[in-house]
């Protein structure tokens, strides 16, 4: 897979299995058929010493909550570090202004001012060298929310008291279209009337607002019939920041030698569909970068018995 | 070879081309995504409906662009609420009927009364939906803009004694005459909007920097004169004598042309409902 068909991926279509494999993966995908016995054995012995961590998804809700925690503080404590809210901030006098807001703003205003548009221009720099979507899983309040819901939504599957119901992925390309077509035409940013990024932010820093009873629909939703739901199928932030990842260096890498393919990692992914190369015998590579959609959490990284998936920054591992 | 007994009677309904489990799975998942994206954007579009049928408007914060440029180009970050010293600015919030997270001032409540000085929310605006020159795109109503730059009373001896503002948000009215007590000819003592009242006003025989609450700061008044006395602005509203017909010295606040509309005479006007009030959004009528 290309990064176009990867692209591809990210608006909604399915992965395709690879056609061509390079020699290298084609070698290592024969040798784990062949010693069959071998790699049972290697699989056993890698599960038996597995060291189940939590690493960086400590080190992901740290980062999340200082930077929400920031906005906070910045103004409950006035040390203006970081003033404003997740549409909109300063930080230490620098603009930053969120990409979807920034889209949503100029669609509808059809005006773009000099600050709007340093502070977009920062961001997507900043977004684009970090890696696009990671913006949603270490930033967004929603998402620590949602992944915390998703845990009981699990526990609820397990008891066999609810089940999920999948949406088609091309529903959130849909909704990034309308959105931005209706903010054009209507002259008002109607996402931001739903967006439960923006209403959490707000709250976290100005206090409560009836609208967060809309964040609380959303996560009974996502709780009684469909796992992470927002994130997967609808949010238009997702998908603007995808669109940034996607030429980002930094992202998740999977190494075919180290896998088992026992599939852990696609259990704990909030966006399965990137992971279509651990199934066996697809990778077409020995190494295949993770597509642009993957909001680099590292779930799959600490879930991962065999270290099989790390964090990748392009071209740096080629230098050193 | 010898065929098993009814084979021959397979009901027609199984000829058909049946319609695969995972093929009906994948049509229910595509009704279901077709609900999903009706509903979602349903409710934004419910967002939306309070705003453009606003009939009534909003004091929005000084420098606002007007109403319909100014919701298109709020990104509802709030810094606008975080810079003003006297929290004049609130969000909005879904059942206002007012676009949600997008800025408003209540002047009753608490109005500006530029004790920052600078018109800081402007400042601190950076989609330009706050603006200390309006831009060339967006139309600006005549008596929108201010005669001659409005100074500032608690800056008079400054060297630059003006503030930085170059329209009105609206204009303030003397709504209900028979209410003011000037009018009355009657006096006016205590706390000029009781003890509960949580407003805050930089007095600069206080402190030049910090605002103070309103029920801190008692006035004594042989005729109320708070609107006055009180005005930010210089020479925005004055009190003007009048004899009545019964030989009686009566006084009437009226409002001058330098009016900016902060609404401080709404906030501080002692009589409920306020007497003076300031209609939002409202052009000078000379």
């Amino acid at each position: 897979m290309g990064a176009f068909d990867r692209i591809k991926v990210m608006l909604g279509a399915e992965p395709q299995k690879a056609t061509v494999f390079t020699p290298e993966a084609k070698q290592i995908h024969e040798m784990k058929r062949l010693n069959k016995t071998d790699f049972d054995a290697m699989k056993l012995h890698a599960r038996e010493h597995q060291l189940v961590t939590h690493t960086w998804r400590n080190r992901r809700w740290a980062v999340l909550l200082f930077v929400n925690l920031l906005f906070t503080f910045s103004f409950w404590l006035d040390i203006q570090m970081l003033e404003g809210s997740l549409t909109a901030s300063r930080f230490v006098g620098f603009h930053l202004i969120d990409l979807n807001s920034a889209l949503q703003v100029m669609l509808a205003h059809k005006h773009i001012i000099v600050n709007l548009f340093i502070g977009t221009a920062t961001v997507f720099v900043l977004w684009a060298a970090l890696g696009g979507r990671s913006f949603c899983s270490w930033v967004c309040p929603y998402h620590l929310l949602a992944e915390w819901f998703e845990a009981l939504h699990l526990k609820l599957v397990a008891k066999k008291l609810v089940s999920d119901h999948a949406f088609h992925r091309a529903s959130r390309t849909v909704f990034w279209l309308l959105f931005s077509l209706l903010a054009l035409v209507s002259g008002y940013t109607v996402f931001e009337t739903i967006s439960p990024t923006g209403i959490l932010s707000r709250a976290l820093v100005y206090g409560r607002s009836m609208a967060l009873g809309w964040v609380l629909v959303l996560l009974v939703f996502e709780v009684a019939y469909s796992r992470r739901a927002w994130c997967r199928y609808v949010c238009p932030i997702g998908l603007t920041y995808g669109m940034v990842g996607a030429v980002s260096p930094l992202r998740v890498e999977y190494r075919l030698e180290h896998c088992f393919h026992e599939g852990d990692c696609l259990k704990v992914c909030l966006v399965p569909h990137v992971l279509n190369v651990v199934v066996k015998g697809r990778a077409a590579d020995k190494h295949v970068p993770i597509g642009p959609d993957c909001t680099r959490c590292g779930l799959c990284i600490d879930v991962c018995p065999s270290g099989a998936l790390h964090y990748d920054v392009k071209g740096l591992s080629h230098l050193l | 070879m010898s065929k098993p007994p009814g084979d021959e009677r397979v009901p027609l309904a199984a000829q058909r081309p049946v319609v695969s489990a995972r093929e009906q799975a994948n049509r229910r998942k595509f009704m279901r995504s077709v609900v999903l994206c009706g509903s979602i954007v349903g409710l934004a579009m419910l967002g939306y409906i309070p705003v453009a049928g606003a009939r009534k408007s909003r004091m929005r914060p000084p420098g606002a662009l007007e109403e319909h440029d100014f919701l298109s180009s709020c990104i509802k970050c709030g810094q606008c609420v975080q810079v003003c010293p006297v929290q004049a600015i609130h969000h909005d919030d879904i059942g206002h009927g007012f676009g949600l997270g997008v800025p408003f001032i209540d002047s009753r409540q608490q109005a500006c009364d530029f004790s920052c000085d600078a018109v800081q929310c402007i400042l601190a605006c950076p989609t330009g939906a706050l603006t200390y020159i309006k831009p060339a795109f967006a139309d600006l109503r005549v008596g929108m803009k201010l005669a001659r730059a409005p100074v500032l009373k608690a800056k008079e001896k400054d060297p630059e004694p003006t503030l930085n503002l170059k329209e009105r948000s609206g204009v303030a009215r003397l709504a209900r005459p028979e209410a003011c007590l000037a009018v009355q000819g009657k006096s006016f003592k205590g706390q000029a909007r009781g003890a509960d009242f949580k407003g805050r006003m930089r007095y600069m025989d206080v402190d030049r920097w910090k605002p103070i609450a309103v029920r801190d700061h008692p006035y004594e008044r042989d005729i109320c004169n708070l609107c006055v006395s009180e005005c930010p602005i210089k020479d925005a509203i004055k009190l003007e004598e009048t004899v009545g017909a019964d030989g009686v010295k009566r006084f009437k606040p009226v409002v001058l042309e330098q009016c900016v509309g902060c609404g401080v005479c709404e906030m501080i006007c002692p009589v409920e409902l306020a007497a003076i009030v300031v209609d939002e959004r409202k052009v000078w009528e000379a």
